[in-house]
């Protein structure tokens, strides 16, 4: 006789594993501890970058975690010095007026939701292993519904490439008026930052679905078919392209910041 | 030959213990030989599922040293015998007897889920055509053989029971209700229940169920995500939304 869900729901003989407590015998922990130290190192790194407020810029390059710099006395600032009416009071840090946008774009983004879901919330610290809530959410309802938005990041991460490529063609002018043509270390660093977002934006799921696998026939779309392809292609190396990336922009912020601070030297190659 | 120790949970819906079983064992066996050759010599009532020993049937599913496996795809060179190797039930369904479970609210829950609705025939005799690009998604799907490992291994079953409690499909629905919805023929339209009755907001991604899947489907990226987006693209995106009032869009 088949069961009904009720019934089921009922049997005593459905077991609950304590918390942490597994039978796995591999070392389950080492990928969420190396998750948590990783992306715990790098917003720590992030939000010390951001309060520096200083050393963000040499020459033409500019750190991406203050791109676009919006105001500020600097050739890079859009919209030129800090604005008389910006409140005395209201101390001004330029990054934290950007970093909201590829902050968020990270935090709502299916790879990093279920990494840091494991490393960060233990819900469940790996596969396998006991939790500690005895209530569960997850993205159902409120809050986590909200990571939903996450297609609303994308838009704002898609114009941050485009952004930061605006930023490699500065970081190749040199000279006091940034009208030298030349590329140094530090353009290549730049342009290796923007190919790995972008290796990384390209293979977001919601992008996935939007350029075309919210439809069930592509074939009668042959643009879409193609761009879904390269997308899903990005896509199958989501987890590779956002450690890169994620790496790679701090280290970008920190190159620009050590020449800046003159303690590296940023060599010419052309 | 070899020795191994094989700590066998034994017990049923009451409780059980694990009980240790000294064996030997020769090299390119699986545990589910090993298993069969402690009930032939050990243990003569104890009650393991099993068909194909291929690993195409889905019965054998068990947890080995703690990891959801098909006992007849685990070899035992991928075993370390130093120590006991642990071979217990399904944690995430009923225990019947030993290493049985009760899979059956796998089969309610496949009843729930709106069946192939396919659109009109394209010819009078009756057949569609469907491009290979277009079916290749749903293909992938198909290769499921029912082992449930992932009903077992996600989280959202094993510690918290929500698909014994009827508010979570699972992965292996998922997979199922990806399959039927990104099929380019059915045009039935199964959002608002993935959504609401079937819990695909309760599955957080962290994708265990895609890591045991033995026949190697990329449950959480290619089933579960995209249908978290279409759910998404219904009712919570606002600009879509808009466009649709409007008459721009899907
Ligand atoms: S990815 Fe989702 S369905 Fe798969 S195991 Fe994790 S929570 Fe469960
Ligand atoms: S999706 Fe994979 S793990 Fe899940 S039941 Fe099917 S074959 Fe088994
Ligand atoms: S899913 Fe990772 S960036 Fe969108
Ligand atoms: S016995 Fe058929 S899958 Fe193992």
């Amino acid at each position: 006789m088949a069961r009904t869900l009720a019934t089921v729901s009922a049997h005593p003989a459905v077991s609950r594993r304590p918390f942490l407590q597994t039978a796995r015998i591999d070392r389950w922990w080492s990928k969420p501890l190396a998750v948590f130290l990783g992306l715990s190192a790098f917003i720590v790194y992030s939000t010390w970058a951001a309060l520096q407020n200083a050393h963000f810029e040499f020459g033409g390059y500019l750190s991406p975690m203050y791109s676009p710099l919006i105001f500020g006395d600097s050739h890079h600032a859009v919209l030129g010095s800090l604005p008389g009416w910006w409140p005395g009071w209201l101390p001004f840090y330029p990054a934290f007026l950007i970093l909201w946008a590829p902050g968020g774009f990270r935090f709502t983004c299916y790879y990093y939701r279920g990494a840091y879901y494991k490393s960060h919330w233990a819900s469940p610290a790996s596969c396998g292993v006991g939790k500690a809530q005895k209530r569960y959410r997850g993205e159902h309802s409120f809050p986590l519904i909200f990571q939903n938005v996450h297609r609303w990041f994308l838009y704002f991460a898609l114009a941050f490439l485009v952004i930061l490529s605006i930023d490699v063609y500065r970081g190749m002018w040199f000279g006091p008026s940034h009208d030298e043509f030349g590329i140094g270390v530090g353009t290549l660093v730049l342009a290796v930052n923007v190919v790995l977002l972008s290796g990384y934006t390209f293979g977001c799921h919601s992008l996935r679905h939007l350029i075309g696998g919210k439809f069930n026939v592509l074939s009668k779309r042959p643009g879409r078919l193609k761009a879904w392809q390269g997308v899903t292609w990005c896509n199958t190396r989501h987890q590779l392209f956002a450690w890169l990336s994620l790496f790679w922009v701090g280290f970008t912020d920190f190159y620009v910041r050590m020449c800046a601070m003159e303690v590296w030297t940023d060599l010419r190659i052309i | 030959m070899p020795n191994a120790t094989f700590r066998i949970w034994r017990g049923d819906s009451e409780g059980g213990e694990f009980k240790d079983y000294r064996t030997e064992y020769s090299e390119g066996m699986v545990v589910l030989d090993v298993v069969h050759k402690i009930q032939a010599e050990q243990a003569n009532d104890l009650a393991v599922r099993w068909n194909c020993k291929a690993g195409k049937c889905g019965s054998c599913s068990a947890e080995v040293n703690g990891q959801p496996q098909l006992m007849c795809m685990t070899r035992m060179n991928t075993l370390p015998v130093e120590r006991p190797v642990t071979v217990e039930p399904m944690q995430a369904f009923p225990v019947e007897r030993d290493l049985v479970t009760d899979v059956s609210v796998n089969y309610e829950i496949k009843k729930r889920i709106k069946p192939f609705t396919p659109r009109p025939p394209d010819r009078e005799d009756g057949t569609w055509t469907m491009h290979q690009s277009d079916v290749e998604r749903s293909q992938e799907f198909r290769k499921c053989i029912e082992c449930f490992l992932c009903q077992d291994v996600c989280h959202v079953d094993r510690d918290h029971h929500y698909h014994l409690d009827g508010k979570f499909i699972g992965p292996r629905f998922f997979v199922h209700a990806a399959y039927l919805d990104m099929h380019p023929a059915d045009e039935a339209d199964r959002l608002e229940e993935l959504k609401d009755r079937d819990g695909i907001g309760y599955c957080n991604i962290t994708k265990c169920c895609t890591v045991v899947c033995p026949e190697h489907i990329t449950i959480t990226d290619n089933a579960i995500i995209p249908l978290k987006e279409r759910v998404a693209d219904r009712y919570y995106d606002p600009l879509t939304r808009v466009l649709r009032v409007i008459g721009v869009g899907r």
